[in-house]
């Protein structure tokens, strides 16, 4: 059956971002044929911008799908994505800045371009833009799928709906770059914060407040003991509390590492405007936190969320699009719904704009056209940007719903291996390049292999030393082995005699403020 | 270009606390006290998510 009033709703606030992510070519108009308007909107959004883009860039799918789900099935463990986007802003503020400051200086548009100058390694540069493709395309995906069970939902076709937001979202993202998703991440937000508000007050009340909540909670708690289930309340042992720790430390370190984050980052004016989001950006996470309690509301609701068209076909990542119908009127599940498939837009957009730049700089110009003009490499990105999305596109419809979680986990383990020539890399360039190179390689083949071991049903591995059971996040294992392989090799090249690359920075190039000469704007004056 | 010369680095080790208040997992592993309902567990992180933007804001007022 199809919901014709939650559907109108839906399709009226597309429209309305379509609208917007074509107008938005036109905002504070540079010449798109270049890649650093295309693909950074020109590095010229200011302190509110950006909170809306990175907001808008980090917050997705994930977030509003995969954490509650995970709720709902896990419990507790599940809870991680709080601390997770906590303690990522002291890494952010310690190391964002750095890259803003190399990227200006120099003019890097990826992670990929700042390795390649800093080790003087095309092979390391190579190894990190692979890195970022392999680990984004499975992240669109993810944002696809959070569409795809918003869409369910109302009871439409899902193939043909997806193809249709497939394609407003590729038409809108060549034509306008960077500034459409920058444009359509403030619509979002404000949909995604009326929705979360509405939800955290009139769902508590419709359960009978949030200790009814907790209780149903406890009571699936105790029934999953009792059937020798997995669901826990509490992190009831010490390797759940390792592994919690361990997802929370991994994933922060992760996140800064993809690609359309160092995008957003890059695309802001100022080195204190990556400071000052290192300190508002927070705000998304209590929303995150917030927003992971609708699983636990989802088990409150019972049948009133499990005979749902959502739950019914997607488990617990229907929860939160059921609970969505269960506790509103049609018009409004249709306005939430329409906020989730847009809160997955604005991050498929950056997503893709962020791989066909890694593309395009360090694999086509690379080694395929190193003397292109600066017009072929932006044509060359957005016609990349169409084939990325179009990859995860095939990918959604092919590929089991469940797998697709899985190979964001898979994602996650893969992007984190090149922490040591980027993160590491804006301290120090005493790592040898091919000591990083071998390290990635141990880290990503251990890191997939361990994924492989669990079945991909768990981002957690058990290692049994003797008595001793330690159950840690697989990217934190696998990133261990990688930096412990740099730390070895990176003497033995060194007295090999290999010589190392030439560093192309300086140390002042990563603490200065960028071109003063830009002028200050005052905060609303950005939005017009 | 001018730097600023009063450029402090100690703040940035403040940077630290909100690693120690949310990574070690025993520190609010329980049910009580409770918050309007809430579990310990639960609204003790959701109150960090803030106390640690706090700690981030304080860093950059300090100027590090």
């Amino acid at each position: 059956m199809v919901n014709v009033v939650a559907l109108s709703v839906f399709i009226v606030f597309f429209i309305l971002v379509t609208v917007l992510g074509f107008v938005a070519a036109r905002w504070r108009r540079g010449d798109l044929s270049l890649l650093n308007e295309w693909g950074l909107a020109g590095r010229r959004f200011g302190t509110v911008i950006t909170w809306f883009l990175l907001g808008g860039d980090l917050y997705t799918a994930y977030t509003f799908v995969a954490v509650p789900g995970l709720m709902f099935n896990s419990g507790a463990t599940g809870f991680f994505a709080v601390p997770y986007t906590i303690v990522a802003y002291p890494l952010v503020y310690l190391l964002m800045p750095r890259f803003w400051s190399v990227a200006r200086k120099h003019g890097y548009i990826t992670a990929s371009d700042f390795v390649r100058d800093r080790f003087g390694s095309s092979t390391l540069a190579l190894v990190v833009a692979f890195t970022g493709i392999l680990a984004t395309m499975p992240y669109i995906a993810l944002q696809m799928f959070g569409i795809e069970v918003s869409i369910a939902q109302m009871g439409v076709p899902v193939e043909a709906a997806l193809i249709i937001a497939f394609l407003i979202l590729a038409a809108y993202t060549y034509t306008s770059g960077l500034r459409a998703p920058a444009m359509i991440a403030l619509v979002k937000d404000l949909m995604i914060f009326t929705v979360m508000i509405a939800a955290i007050i009139v769902i508590p009340i419709k359960l009978g407040g949030f200790g009814n909540i907790f209780a149903a909670a406890h009571t699936k708690h105790l029934s999953a003991i009792a059937q020798g289930t997995t669901f826990r309340d509490l992190l009831t042992t010490p390797q759940a509390q390792l592994a919690y720790a361990t997802l929370a430390l991994g994933s922060a370190l992760a996140l800064f590492l993809y690609p359309h984050a160092m995008t957003g980052v890059l695309s802001s004016s100022s080195r204190q405007v990556v400071k000052r989001n290192a300190a508002l950006l927070p705000l998304y996470s209590l929303m995150l936190g917030l927003l992971a309690l609708l699983g636990y509301m989802a088990i409150a609701a019972g049948t009133g969320v499990t005979s749902q068209p959502a739950f019914h076909n997607y488990k617990a990542n229907g929860a939160v699009p059921s609970l969505m119908s269960w506790a509103f009127p049609d018009w409004f599940a249709g306005f939430a719904f329409a906020a989730i498939s847009i809160g997955a837009l604005v991050p498929a957009a950056v997503m893709s704009i962020a791989a066909a730049n890694l593309f395009t700089r360090n694999i086509y110009k690379e080694y395929f056209r190193p003397n292109c003009s600066d017009r072929e490499e932006s044509t060359v990105a957005k016609v990349v940007s169409l084939v990325v999305k179009f990859g995860a596109l095939l990918f959604i419809l092919l590929v089991p719903a469940t797998n697709i979680i899985n190979f964001q986990l898979l994602g996650g383990v893969w992007i984190i291996q090149t922490l040591p020539p980027v993160f590491l890399g804006l301290y120090t360039n005493w790592m040898h390049r091919w000591a990083m190179i071998i390290g990635w390689a141990g880290g990503m083949i251990a890191g997939t292999w361990m994924a492989v071991a669990n079945n991909f049903a768990s981002s957690v591995f058990t290692i049994s030393l003797g008595n001793v059971k330690i159950a840690a996040y697989i990217a934190v294992y696998s990133l261990l082995l990688n930096l412990v392989l740099t730390l070895i090799l990176t003497p033995v090249f060194r007295a090999l005699g290999v010589p190392s690359g030439k560093d192309n920075t300086q140390p002042s190039d990563y603490e200065e403020e960028g071109l003063a000469a830009l002028p200050k704007e005052p905060l609303m004056e950005e939005l017009a | 270009m001018v730097t600023r010369t009063e450029k402090r680095r100690w703040p940035l080790l403040l940077l630290i606390i909100p690693f120690i208040a949310t990574l070690l997992p025993f520190l609010y592993n329980s049910y009580q006290p409770e918050l309007i309902g809430i579990p310990f567990f639960y609204w003790y992180q959701l109150l960090w998510t803030i106390l640690g933007a706090l700690v981030t804001g304080i860093v950059y007022w300090l100027k590090a």
